[in-house]
């Protein structure tokens, strides 16, 4: 049982930290432009599929830079020529822009490295078990990402409250005019934000790629999810994102554990009913297999109990 | 210093600005009039590249109609928006440093010098922008503004929702930023205090200038403050 708790404990947070790396740029980028990015996950793919290119030529750990300021640029890139172009016709077109583009690098990504997974692998030199806690080992791997994620939201938290830099992005989330006519180049802040946010992603996709599975499809599984953080956590929130991704970490993994159905709860109150057909199988179902759509049910009752999110400052 | 003709701005389909025309010298106070919904703040706007505008607005004899609000500010043109635009997660202090157009800049205002002016945003300089009481909101925009130093800056509506000594405070406050060389654009509904401080004045109806005098030429027009400025 303790084991239990400890590796899903360490678990939920590696998975809340890699949402935390994708939500966090998605959740800056949506507030201070309201676009809704829907081609973030799939900056996080090419990450992992830059990471793994890089590491047939040299490497994991030039890759380990190297891709996320690839995916980085990139993004920046997409803000700069195709997202400002399109800005003018309205929130809608953007969003269909974003949509257009995550299938478009799902379909580069096939026609590049095919339809199967890569064989990205976790570098040797982490290949190993760091420690044996009760009976169980603990890779390396497993507390690098920990390592760096950490790292990596300690890096951002000093750049938006300690920087002049980030205290610009944090005005442009509220009054993006208000800092213009400070003399503040928004759009250069919009194009920084839009990059940086994608490059938390590459970054995300570097570290999880080879933990998960480098796939074209990896990108459609993850995207939803960091949405649903960043519904649950709050619309423009950082602090929202984070308690939301370390949340929806924590409630995907340890119901994987729990073999409890809801006939079992009944029977504690001495509930034992008896009823045939659809019903009894919706009973017997247990919390473990629900484990993937607990996320969604918990954002539409977010959506309709507090549209705002934990901790969101706009109704949305 | 800024002189504005035949100044065309539109919200969507609506026709706001139809040929504005308004000169400013340096250093004087200049009032823009007029009731609700006549183009007022859209003149400002349009002057700091917040809406699109169609004209000719020439600021130190250089044509800046369509450049982008930044470059705007950058020229030397602050802008005090009557919605205050306070960051609210940040402190009073961080406020006005990003006030500063970079790091380094020195103006003719400092921090200090607003501390000193109004001891309140002093104490509670470390307090976040959205706590701060309206009255102390009104005075951080506008100090904000002039941390960056501008030559020409235009204040719309400052005294809405303010207590009648804090108005007094603020004509003060508008005639010393005149005094240090700055000149100044300011829109308002009240007309005791445009008559009070301002060397001219415009009223503007329909998107278009209708009068143009100084205060004493106003006081005694009354079919024009009849027509124009009395609801």
């Amino acid at each position: 049982m303790l084991e239990y708790i400890f590796f899903s404990t360490i678990n939920s947070l590696l998975y809340g930290m890699l949402l935390f790396m994708l939500s966090s740029g998605l959740t800056l980028i949506f507030s201070m432009m309201g676009i809704l990015n829907f081609a973030h996950a799939s900056f996080f793919m090419l990450g992992a599929y830059f990471a793994y290119q890089i590491s047939q030529f040299v490497g994991f750990w030039p890759g380990l830079v190297i891709a996320p300021l690839l995916v980085g640029v990139l993004g920046a890139l997409v803000e700069r020529y195709g997202l400002r172009s399109v800005h003018k016709h309205g929130h809608v077109a953007e969003l269909l822009f974003t949509v257009g583009l995550a299938y478009l690098i799902e379909e580069i990504v096939m026609l590049i490295w095919g339809r199967n997974a890569v064989p990205y692998q976790i570098p040797n030199i982490l290949d190993f078990a760091l420690v044996n806690i009760l009976g169980t080992d603990l890779s390396a791997y497993r507390v690098f990402m920990l390592v760096v994620s950490i790292g990596m939201f300690i890096f951002l938290f000093l750049v938006l409250t300690r920087s002049r830099i980030g205290l610009i992005i944090q005005a442009a989330l509220t009054h993006p005019d208000g800092v213009s006519t400070l003399g503040h180049n928004v759009p250069g802040v919009f194009m920084l934000v839009f990059g940086g946010g994608s490059a938390l992603a590459g970054l995300a996709g570097v570290i999880g790629g080879n933990y998960l599975i480098t796939e074209p499809s990896m990108a459609a599984h993850l995207g939803p999810i960091v949405f649903v953080v960043i519904v649950v956590g709050g619309m423009g929130s950082l602090t929202g994102a984070f308690i939301a991704s370390l949340l929806l970490g924590a409630i995907q993994t340890f119901a994987v554990g729990v073999q409890v159905s809801l006939s079992d709860l009944l029977a504690l109150f001495g509930l034992t009913p008896e009823p045939s057909g659809l019903l009894k199988d919706f009973l017997r179902i247990q919390i473990s297999h629900t484990g993937p759509i607990l996320p969604y049910l918990f954002m539409v009752l977010m959506l309709i109990f507090r549209p705002k999110g934990l901790m969101g400052k706009r109704e949305t | 210093m800024l002189e504005i003709k035949d100044l065309h701005a539109f919200y969507g389909r609506s026709h706001i600005l139809q040929g504005v025309d308004i000169h400013i010298d340096k250093g004087q106070i200049v009032s823009l009039l007029g009731r609700n919904g006549v183009g007022r703040s859209t003149t400002c706007k349009a002057v700091m590249g917040l809406v699109p505008a169609r004209g000719s607005i020439r600021y130190q004899g250089e044509e800046i109609v369509g450049l982008k609000p930044h470059l705007v500010a950058r020229k030397g043109i602050g802008f005090v928006p009557e919605d205050r635009w306070i960051f609210p997660g940040l402190t009073v202090l961080q406020n006005l440093q990003l006030g500063l157009k970079s790091r380094k800049q020195k103006g003719r205002w400092e921090i200090k010098d607003v501390f000193t002016m109004f001891p309140n945003l002093k104490i509670r300089r470390d307090v976040q922008g959205g706590l701060i009481s309206g009255g102390e909101k009104q005075m951080l925009t506008i100090c904000r503004t002039l941390m960056g130093d501008p030559d020409f800056i235009m204040i719309d509506e400052p005294t809405e929702g303010l207590a009648p000594m804090l108005v007094e405070q603020l004509a003060g406050l508008i005639k010393e930023i005149a005094q240090r060389g700055v000149s100044v654009l300011l829109v308002e509904q009240k007309l005791s205090i445009a008559l009070k401080i301002s060397s001219r004045l415009y009223i503007m109806g329909h998107g278009r200038i209708v009068f143009e005098g100084t205060p004493e030429d106003l006081k005694t027009n009354q079919t024009v403050r009849k027509e124009w400025l009395e609801v």
